[in-house]
């Protein structure tokens, strides 16, 4: 028997537009806590996927214990002793905490002929589950009542009921406490002394070095190497995670932040659990950063205000003039964009092409008469944008979805830039994209505020808000609980603000 | 290698047409006068109106809705303007104290009225958001109804020489009127959905309907502008079916939402939305047209042809389904 628990070999996983697994590989050992890190879009989750049999690979090898496997499905890995705790979670809230442990998977009983679930043995078995992840809950409790953390303990419950030997762990951290992440550490610590192989992913790099073992780096796809985590810093985590020197991450700004354009005064969300009390202002020329945890309800704030959600009361001010925003259209007409966080959801028209995905948004511009669109202007505008944003296309016919996901950004930046936005709302605008391209669109950020717009960046990437924010805001369960000059912000200061909880 | 992939998608992505088409040629070659004139004058005239019906129904396809109410809407629309242009000597008259009112007027008002029906379908819909399905679904049965409603139930007939030789009639005995009304719709439609932000709308309403809203586009007008166009087109289809019928009833328009939708998806408007050219929709209603005529040529039973058209819709669909299915 090898060293190795499992092992995964030469793993290819292409998607329409992009080839997300490229010779990845991930080697475990039992009674390991192996963190698996890159960026986002480096191919983790998707590698993860494969493990689970949620994705199956188009190229590759699983060695599980000695044997070269294929795992069907998430039920046939669950059988066969590897779980995985997603980094977004799907619970069913309106069923119990025990059913959402054995959902597929019931205890059963025979009654005459039929074969029915057994509910007491299957909440006695609950029960015993919850203790081993320090969860003092009822198990017929309904799930919805427990808060998010408690949620990701009763996914690891279910993991440890299936006795797993391979646990996977997608970002657990990102919507913890620092109390909550030292409970779940005790857990994990507890599981690896019982010999199981804990695979986790996270951005955290004081997390990583403490928890894990072993620490297996990815970037666009393809491994980069394992190694053992005594000898790592977080400096050489970063150069190997992006492949290229600190310096060179982000590019140098020469905007200069003027006089306020934009502000926002007592702006509160319709619903009483997001956002409230938001006040900030914005400067002509500033790159506003805005942290926060996940469910800090930045993504709300910036829908709000760009008329996507409803607000109860507040002000919005531009350019001295008080702005009335309840759809979309009123914030565009009045120099607002938004580019937003979920691509393909809100932002791309998959089928259509890149000609009309660009010219959307400003179609007013290019009629002749009043009435026909003036084919040869919006051809123009979307060569002029090819070019100018070096998107990698065919031709402006192509459809938008067959384009990698750096270029689908860049189209949507086209987008809006057709319309000559003051204020530019950015949510996670590099999410999903690979390292080079990132690159590009900060440059395209950078150039937005030289000119004098306005851009507000929502990311959950500590190092690129710190690396392209004139200021940071940060963010804590609906309410701004701090700023930071982009100069002073440090991972520190930020994560204390955004932990900052009532 | 690469060339006899090609040829493999695109005989899979046609496969209809090629079938149909090939079942033409036979039915062709093994009975006598499929390939003459005449039958190729009665498939102008019969495709007309259902081009116009399926032109009007494709929007609301390409914006991922439906429209069932339209084969009813059809009916409704043919009994009005048989109201308004029974002949003015024809004694069983069903308004008696209706004026002798040109066929332009009547045109009009019936237009009018559908396009208030489809209003209502288009405001439910992109208002009250109820599915499509179920919205149109219950306007069928409302329009039907009210059709039963205002006449009695009673076919009616008698119209005067102007309203029968819009469908009789031709352009230097040529050119039947019925066509240039398809062509002039057909033309209308080709340019609102490429040259117009009505048609761009509309297009990325059916690509991705949350997107298209963040990227400014008024989706709830656009959705009722396109149910109130459809409304006129039933109309339009409505007075055609019942000139060229020289008679009206409640059973007139029975089932052409079917024929129309069906059309369109062979025609290539994806049930997924976002994808649809009026080029491929005027296929689709030939070849759908065409199967009929094949059908009745090889003396198969109407009762297998219902099944037969049955079986192709839900065929189309599949295939239309599955090019997207392969993406993922």
């Amino acid at each position: 028997m090898s060293e190795y628990r499992l092992e995964m070999h030469n793993v290819v996983k292409t998607f329409p537009g992009v080839k997300a697994l490229n010779g990845a590989q991930l080697n475990l050992r039992p009674g390991t806590v192996h963190a698996l890190m890159g960026e986002n879009g480096a191919g983790k989750s998707t590698l993860m996927k494969c493990m689970f049999g949620i994705y199956h690979m188009d190229e590759g090898e699983v060695i599980y214990e000695g044997e070269r496997v294929q795992i069907k499905g998430p039920l046939d890995a669950l059988n066969r002793g590897i779980a995985m705790v997603h980094q977004e979670l799907q619970p069913i809230p309106e069923r119990s905490i025990g059913e959402n442990i054995y959902v597929g998977r019931y205890p059963t009983k025979k009654i005459g002929p039929l074969t029915v679930i057994d509910h007491d043995k299957m909440y006695e078995d609950a029960a015993k589950v919850l203790k081993e992840v320090h969860l003092n809950y009822e198990p017929k409790a309904h799930l919805g009542s427990l808060s998010v953390s408690q949620m990701q303990l009763v996914e690891i419950a279910k993991a440890v009921s299936a006795d797993c030997k391979v646990l996977i762990l997608d970002e657990p951290t990102s919507s913890l406490t620092a109390a909550e992440v030292e409970a779940l550490f005790t857990i994990i610590d507890e599981l690896r002394s019982k010999g199981v192989s804990i695979v986790y992913i996270s951005h955290k790099m004081d997390e990583i070095l403490r928890i894990s073992d072993e620490v297996t780096i990815m970037r666009d796809g393809q491994y980069i190497g394992t190694w053992s985590s005594k000898d790592l810093t977080t400096d050489f985590i970063i150069t190997k995670m992006v492949g290229r020197e600190l310096s060179e991450l982000y590019p140098v700004r020469e905007n200069i932040p003027g006089e306020v354009v934009f502000s926002v005064e007592n702006f509160t969300s319709i619903n009483p659990k997001s956002f409230r009390n938001i006040t900030f202002e914005l400067k002509k020329g500033e790159i506003l950063g805005v942290a926060g945890l996940v469910g800090a309800q930045r993504t709300e704030l910036m829908e709000g205000l760009f008329g996507l959600r409803a607000h109860t009361s507040g002000k919005i001010t531009y350019k001295g003039q008080e702005l009335k925003i309840s759809q979309p259209r009123d914030a565009i007409n009045n120099s607002i964009a938004m580019l937003t966080e979920d691509r393909r959801a809100t932002g791309i028209l998959g089928v259509l092409s890149i000609a009309d995905n660009v010219s959307i948004a400003s179609l007013n511009q290019y009629l002749i008469g009043g009435v026909m669109l003036d084919d040869a202007k919006i051809e123009k505008l979307v060569q002029d944008n090819v070019a100018k944003l070096s998107i990698k296309t065919p031709s402006s016919r192509t459809q938008i979805q067959s384009l990698s996901g750096g270029n689908q950004q860049k189209v949507l930046i086209s987008r809006w830039l057709a319309n000559n936005p003051d204020v530019f709302i950015m949510d996670e605008p590099t999410r999903g994209i690979d390292v080079g391209a990132k690159y590009e669109i900060y440059c395209i950020i950078a150039e937005m505020a030289k000119q004098g717009k306005s851009i507000i960046m929502i990311s959950s990437e500590m190092s690129e808000l710190i690396g392209m924010s004139d200021r940071i805001m940060v963010m804590c369960d609906g309410r701004v609980t701090g700023f930071i000059d982009g100069k002073e912000a440090n991972q520190e200061n930020i994560m204390a603000l955004a932990t900052q909880f009532e | 290698m690469q060339k006899s992939f090609d040829l493999k998608k695109f005989l899979s992505n046609n496969a209809i047409v090629i079938l149909i088409v090939l079942l033409a040629i036979l039915t062709g070659f093994t009975t006598k006068n499929f390939f003459k004139l005449t039958n190729f004058g009665n498939l102008v005239l019969n495709v007309s109106p259902r081009f116009i019906i399926a032109c009007g129904v494709s929007g609301c396809l390409i914006t991922k809705g439906t429209d069932l109410s339209a084969g009813r809407a059809v009916g409704l629309a043919a009994c009005l303007s048989a109201m308004m242009l029974q002949s003015i000597d024809y004694s069983a008259r069903m308004l008696p104290w209706m004026p002798d009112i040109p066929w332009p007027v009547a045109l009009v008002i019936v237009m009018f009225i559908m396009g208030c029906f489809g209003a209502v379908n288009g405001v439910v819909i992109s208002i009250l958001k109820v599915p499509p399905f179920i919205a149109t679904l219950g306007m069928q049965t409302i329009i039907y109804g009210l059709c039963s409603l205002i006449t009695n139930n009673q076919p009616m007939g008698g119209y005067k020489q102007s309203y029968l030789s819009i469908a009789n009639g031709s352009v230097a005995g040529v050119i039947p009127y019925l066509l240039i009304f398809a062509l002039i719709i057909g033309g209308y439609f080709w340019f609102l959905y490429n040259k117009t932000r009505h048609g761009k709308y509309m297009y990325a309403i059916g690509g991705n309907e949350n997107a298209a809203q963040v990227a400014g586009v008024n989706v709830q007008a656009s959705l009722i502008r396109i149910y109130v166009l459809a409304g006129c087109m039933y109309a339009l289809a409505g007075f055609l079916v019942g000139a060229k019928a020289g008679g009206a009833s409640t059973a007139t328009g029975m089932g052409y939402e079917l024929e129309a939708i069906a059309a369109c998806t062979i025609g290539g408007v994806s049930a997924n939305g976002g994808v649809g050219r009026v080029g491929g929709i005027l296929i689709g209603v030939l070849v759908f047209e065409i199967l009929k005529i094949c059908l009745q040529f090889l003396g198969v039973d109407p009762a297998y042809t219902y099944i037969a058209q049955g079986l192709v819709i839900v065929i189309a669909v599949a295939l239309d389904l599955r090019k997207y299915l392969q993406k993922k």
